[in-house]
């Protein structure tokens, strides 16, 4: 590793601790209680986990505006599966499978189209969107209570986070792993960085880019049951914009949407810094459009640190 | 240019020096060039050419030093500052809006206005001025830039540099993605700027281009001034002795030969017309213009482009086959667009070297880095390569450098055929010569393993004549029969590239 490497992703780590430590002293030291932090571990393990798979997309120069419809689409295919009488298992399956499947076909319109990823998605963030509304019918769809709606939760005498939480951590690490030490993970960073040079190179192509959106999308899809879980309903209108979030995370957390780099750490850190700002200005009582005004100031001042890194 | 003392020239620097850190780039140097007069600027890559230029055209400041334009103090703080101090620079690769269109390019941060609105018959009528003082009236002002030619595109951007009235013209190396036809029509031109009393600093690998164009040359060795005098002369021996600080007796060494199997047989491979056989031990130059389909030829043996017709038989296999059969196959292509194909810059060192296999590095898909960079540091090793490590991005090495990494994978992947091509452009003298010795060292005759074939693509003809044991001359998309080399002259060669008869 290189030591500007180290220090781009300090620079990232050292955002979070300023950022953290404006609102510990904003709202007091409340902000650092185990219950408070675990309330943003909770927050933000939904973008997380779809900003992990985002990840993946934006390193080899892609991107993906579906995913917030994707979550929709989960957390009501969910929700049906669960009306159906499945079990809970094969119901949060069902869910992620379905994501997993939006995915694929994103690979495969963007491989066989030759259509820009950017477009594509924003054709499918459209579609998915309107399969979530017609199969939920253009309402929230209830479902019987199950051990899914507890996964965000803390049961007592467990463990001291919740099982969702620990999924997403394990994730993130199996990902990084797979960026890092795989084949796969090599190919990733090789078509993100020059495509050509990929083809040159005997990179299966459409194969990995088709495999890149389907995994991401997967990841998606744990982000859907998490969010099915929260809200213990299938939601059509649910996690509208989020893909925004979830672009922003990697984005902040040193990804390039050139592609060829980006980390899952700096991601997880994006997501931190992200979460940090959403709690502690709704703990300090700051209305949401002060929320919507620093975040969005947030992502510009990352994209242009995302321009100067480019340059060097 | 023989009145010293009647008027300064055009444009002079003197005692220009240039620090990075403890580094020193530029050193004292010396560069003047007249009315009317083209003064070439010849130095191996990280001579300080780019500094040097960097400086003239305001992108850097000096640490010392003085420059004059007609006799008047000159220092640039922006490359805005420069441009309308009358410094035109033209880069090897071309700064146009390729969507817009010749007119709008020639005429681009000077529109003629009137009311506040463009005043387009005007701005075609200027940009056509411009181009038929080039004698270009074939360039249509309302033609869309990035359908023209590369040549084409070129005279465009020399027209925008006319058209704002700058008074001295820099090329930074202006012929390296042109044909031999076009290279001799740009020079034409550059002539007939000169005989317009245009001052014109040429940029040039190429020894021999610099002896054709220009008058007088300045060799740039280490951040000083190597040496200079009219070009009419100096031999190509003696710019190159300057260059290098000693005379270079064998840039291509030839170590014993054998020729061995057929490894690589093609027949009647359209596009291309392509028929021949390539041999272990034996280097196979292909010779032709660019545009004469040489390139296109290399990328459709390697699955790069779709195979019309014909057959190609590698050992045992035959039929199409992707980039990745090719490997597969033992053969492996360097493109001649090292920064748009050939390597990943933002990736690092081992990952270039090694991405066309990752699988001696862990079993089951995995990818040990702790593998990757000890099968890279090899490879820096043996060829030399200056970097910081297999951990340093490609982007950050100079040419020569880079070059050598994308020959390394080759080497890495162990493969049986090199297809090369243009594997010394836009690469210095010293890289070159390492690499001929490289290329040379592959098919060398070795008791203790087997020679490798080669097959190459040059537009450095000297080069094809100095490694390769037999050559073919591609012209219009065809490949004619191969002839061995020592039969050839350069004169031979050059006739039959561009057209001619012998060969």
């Amino acid at each position: 590793m290189t030591t500007r490497s180290l220090v781009e992703r300090a620079g990232t780590f050292v955002g979070l601790v300023l950022v953290a430590i404006i609102f510990g002293l904003l709202v007091g030291p409340q902000f650092f209680a185990p219950t408070n932090l675990e309330l943003m571990a909770r927050q933000m393990a939904i973008v997380s986990v779809a900003a992990v798979g985002m990840t993946i997309v934006i390193v080899s120069g892609g991107i993906d505006l579906s995913v917030g419809s994707m979550i929709a689409l989960v957390t009501v295919v969910i929700a049906q599966l669960l009306r159906m009488g499945l079990s809970p298992l094969l119901a949060a399956l069902g869910g992620i499978g379905t994501a997993a499947l939006c995915g694929f076909v994103n690979g495969v319109l963007i491989t066989q189209l030759r259509v820009v990823p950017f477009i594509v998605t924003l054709g499918t963030m459209l579609v998915i969107r309107g399969a979530a509304k017609g199969l939920g019918e253009e309402r929230r769809i209830e479902a019987p209570a199950t051990w899914l709606n507890d996964l965000l939760r803390v049961t007592r005498g467990e463990s001291f986070l919740p099982s969702g939480i620990w999924a997403v951590i394990a994730l993130s690490v199996l990902i990084a792993l797979l960026l890092r030490y795989t084949r796969l993970g090599r190919h990733v960073f090789a078509i993100g960085s020059n495509e050509r040079m990929a083809r040159l190179c005997g990179v299966a192509i459409t194969r990995t880019k088709v495999l890149i959106y389907a995994l991401s999308a997967a990841l998606v899809g744990v982000a859907g049951l998490l969010q099915f879980s929260k809200l213990s309903v299938g939601d059509p209108t649910v996690a509208v914009g989020l893909e925004l979030d979830v672009i922003a995370a990697v984005i902040i957390g040193g990804g390039s949407l050139l592609g060829g780099r980006g980390t899952v750490a700096g991601t997880l850190i994006g997501a931190a810094i992200m979460t940090v700002i959403q709690i502690g200005c709704s703990q300090k009582g700051l209305a949401n459009w002060v929320q919507q005004i620093v975040t969005g100031g947030i992502i510009v001042a990352a994209v242009a640190l995302d321009r100067i890194r480019s340059r060097v | 240019m023989t009145q010293p003392s009647a008027a300064p020239p055009r444009f002079a620097m003197r005692g220009i020096r240039k620090a990075f850190g403890a580094t020193v780039a530029l050193d004292g140097v010396e560069l003047s060039v007249s009315e009317g007069e083209i003064c070439g600027l010849i130095g191996q890559n990280g001579a300080g050419k780019s500094t040097l230029m960097s400086i003239l055209s305001g992108a850097l400041l000096p640490d010392a030093g003085e420059m004059w334009i007609d006799g008047q103090p000159f220092a640039p703080h922006s490359p805005i500052d420069a441009r309308r101090a009358g410094v035109a620079m033209i880069y090897q690769e071309l700064s146009l809006a390729p969507h817009l269109s010749v007119m709008e390019n020639i005429m681009m941060g000077a529109e003629p206005m009137r009311f506040g609105l463009v005043d387009w018959p005007r701005m075609r009528e200027m940009a056509k001025q411009a181009l038929g003082a080039l004698g270009h009236t074939d360039i249509s002002p309302d033609a869309t830039v990035g359908s023209l030619s590369v040549a084409a595109q070129q005279i465009v951007e020399i027209a925008r540099a006319i058209a704002v009235g700058s008074r001295v013209l820099v090329l930074d190396e202006p012929t390296s993605s042109l044909g031999r036809a076009d290279v001799e029509h740009l020079f034409d031109l550059l002539r007939h700027l000169k005989s317009q009393g245009h001052a014109i600093v040429y940029i040039s690998h190429f020894i021999e281009e610099v002896k054709t164009v220009a008058d007088r040359f300045i060799v740039l060795r280490d951040g000083r001034n190597a040496g200079g005098d009219a070009t009419a002369s100096a031999t190509h021996d003696d710019i190159v002795a300057l260059m290098v600080g000693q005379a270079v007796d064998n840039l291509f060494p030839r170590s014993p030969r054998r020729r061995g199997e057929a490894i690589l047989e093609v027949s009647a491979l359209e596009p291309g017309s392509a028929s021949f056989t390539l041999h272990r031990g034996e280097i196979f130059g292909i010779a032709g213009v660019l545009g004469s389909g040489r390139t296109h030829l290399l990328r459709t043996l390697f699955g790069l482009e779709p195979v019309r017709s014909g057959r190609v038989r590698i050992g045992v296999y035959s039929g199409v086959a992707r980039p990745h059969e090719r490997w597969m196959q033992g053969m492996g292509l360097l493109s001649e667009d090292r920064k748009e194909e050939g390597l990943a810059l933002t990736l690092d060192v081992a990952d270039n070297v090694t991405m066309s296999k990752l699988s001696p590095f862990g079993p089951a898909g995995l990818v040990f880095p702790s593998r990757q960079h000890t099968a890279a540091a090899r490879w820096i090793s043996e060829l030399a390569i200056k970097c910081a490590g297999p951990f340093q991005k490609a982007g950050e090495l100079s040419g020569g450098n880079q070059q050598k990494i994308a020959i390394a994978r080759l080497l890495h992947h162990d493969v049986d055929i090199l297809v090369l091509d243009e594997p010394t452009r836009g690469i210095d003298v010293g890289s070159k010569a390492q690499i001929y010795r490289l290329i040379d060292a592959l098919v060398a005759d070795a008791p203790d393993h087997q020679p490798r074939a080669v097959l190459m693509v040059s537009s450095y003809l000297p080069e094809l004549l100095g490694l390769c044991d037999r050559i073919a001359v591609m012209q219009r998309g065809r490949l004619g029969e191969a002839v061995p080399a020592d039969s050839l002259t350069e004169h031979d060669l050059m006739m039959a590239v561009t057209g001619g008869t012998a060969a």
